[in-house]
């Protein structure tokens, strides 16, 4: 079963990163993902301030804005698509990402199979 | 024809739970073993009263459910049908086999664990504890925590669809993961005695029948995890804690505090049955339940208030404050002080926790500061912090035990 772990960071350090964990541990973790085959797809996002939003009205006008900007304390800053037998090995995987440390946090969601 | 029935709801009573966890752990869902068990039941409702009771049942009502999980499974093509199909498949290689008392396996213990999972919203592990394994119905369940049977059927049924959809395992955690799991298994089992022990809200004190299954319950998950000293001290605690229930209530219904009850009316038997479990709950490092169920035994072995062993309860909240520092447990600490240094001194620790916004609108905080206050004689401070309690106290008996209290004062 495949599960979408959505990264939040909580509060950023001077390098724009989390501020509880290095490169080195995202390095590690990656690795690890990747050498138990349960990886299917993950990303790191570019900083919130690159963010645009899109809408588009009932009569098809568009709307562009800049951001948004962090109103939360958390922002989505990346996120892995691993494919596990169920929730509780998901959970195992959410809980050694440097993600969840300190302010940060990792949201499990199952993903939907049509 | 009725007495028959009436034998045949006990048999399934008795096997539900194991019945129910056996068709869980081979389908993988919860809805699907419900149904299947359910449909067994009817079949045995409509065969046995006049084919007689099966030599074995147990073992009838696996054979028959499982029958039905396949035939829905046949019928009911969609994406989740599909899902448990493949499970069913490796279920035809595995020919059924009973366990070895000639009963049911017994894969209780998974079902244990995946009510009480952490990923279900902490309300509905309770009710769906005693859905599940102690086979209550849906209007039971309801009745049980005071809210209306569709408001506790939509919340039982959200908790199974995110079992199955977001796929919680029905496994026995491993070794090395149940200090982590474990507690909160004890915790689901606590707050369905403890619901029972003294309603949250509404115009009933107690109600014995869910403190009864919590004792059930807990003495089932005693059985299947023998090593486990926390779940022996809980059930002491709750045996301990039970054997009061006749005292609790006057005839009227109202609350009676530890101090006034008669104790000559405190079920004997049962505390007989809980001080062994204390002892062996105490035969390695303490747990939380161990502690509290060993403060009960003190109550429970003293003949009054003021032989009760205050110091050794004092020296037992000092070891649960280290164990789960909690403003509850201060203020008990408090209440024990003063019994054993006097009220004084037990009116300074509870003022010291009167900015802890977890006690503020706490009634038996308030009624507790407010007793103390009257013991010194400062009655126009007591006046004010029973009026206080009334304010936040939640039942109909305890608030009628507060203004019993206000009252006596006034006079």
């Amino acid at each position: 079963m495949k599960y979408m772990l959505l990264i939040n960071a909580g509060a950023v350090g001077a390098n724009g990163g989390a501020a509880e964990c290095t490169v080195e541990d995202w390095m590690a973790y990656d690795k690890q993902v990747k050498d138990a085959g349960i990886f299917v797809s993950g990303e790191s996002l570019a900083d919130l301030v690159t963010a645009t939003t899109v809408r588009v009205a009932a009569d098809g006008a568009r709307t562009v804005t800049d951001g948004p900007f962090a109103e939360t304390r958390e922002v989505l800053g990346g996120f892995y698509v691993i494919d596990v037998p169920d929730l509780d090995v998901a959970l195992d995987w959410a809980a050694r990402c440097p993600g969840a440390l300190g302010s940060g946090s990792v949201v499990v969601r199952p993903i939907a199979d049509f | 024809m009725v007495d028959e029935k009436g034998q045949v709801a006990a048999v399934f009573r008795e096997e539900h739970g194991r019945l129910l966890a056996a068709l869980a752990r081979r389908f993988g869902d919860l809805d699907l073993a419900e149904e299947a068990a359910s449909e067994a039941v009817e079949a045995a409702l409509a065969h046995w009263p006049t084919d007689g009771v099966p030599p074995n049942p147990g073992a009838w009502l696996m054979t028959t459910a499982r029958r039905k999980a396949v035939d829905r499974l046949r019928r009911d093509r969609t994406y989740t049908a599909r899902l448990a199909e493949l499970r069913v498949e490796a279920e035809r290689a595995e020919p059924y086999s009973a366990a070895a008392d000639g009963g049911l396996p017994d894969d209780r213990l998974q079902l244990f664990f995946t009510c009480a999972h952490p990923a279900l919203a902490e309300e509905d592990r309770g009710a769906l504890t005693l859905r599940c394994l102690a086979g209550l119905t849906t209007p039971e369940v309801a009745r049980a925590y005071l809210v209306p049977v569709e408001t506790m059927a939509k919340r039982i049924t959200r908790a199974k669809r995110k079992i199955r959809d977001a796929r919680i395992p029905f496994r026995v955690p491993e070794a090395h993961e149940l200090p982590q799991r474990l507690p909160g298994v004890l915790q689901v089992l606590y707050s369905i005695f403890t619901e029972g022990y003294a309603a949250s809200s509404g115009p009933h004190l107690q109600r014995l029948d869910l403190a009864e299954e919590a004792i059930r319950l807990t003495t089932i998950l005693a059985r299947l995890l023998p090593g486990e000293r926390e779940v022996v001290g809980l059930r002491a605690l709750m045996l301990l804690v039970h054997a009061r229930r006749a005292a609790r209530t006057d005839p009227d219904g109202l609350p009676v505090l530890l101090d006034q009850q008669d104790r000559g009316a405190w079920d004997r038997a049962m505390i007989e049955e809980g001080l062994p479990l204390v002892r062996a709950a105490l035969s390695g490092p303490p747990g939380p339940y161990a502690v509290q169920a060993a403060i009960a035994a003190l109550h429970d072995e003293a003949a009054d208030i003021t032989t009760t062993d205050w110091p050794q309860i004092v020296a037992l909240y000092d070891v649960l404050q280290a164990l789960t520092p909690s403003p509850i447990v201060a203020m008990n600490r408090a209440a024990a002080i003063a019994m054993r240094d006097g009220p004084a001194e037990g009116l300074a620790l509870l003022e010291g926790l009167a900015n802890d916004p977890r006690l503020r609108h706490h009634h038996p905080y308030l009624a507790a500061r407010a007793d103390l206050l009257a013991r010194l004689g400062r009655t126009p401070e007591a006046i004010a912090a029973y009026e206080s309690a009334l304010t936040h106290a939640a039942t109909d008996p305890d608030r009628a035990l507060l203004r019993a209290r206000l009252n006596a004062l006034k006079d």
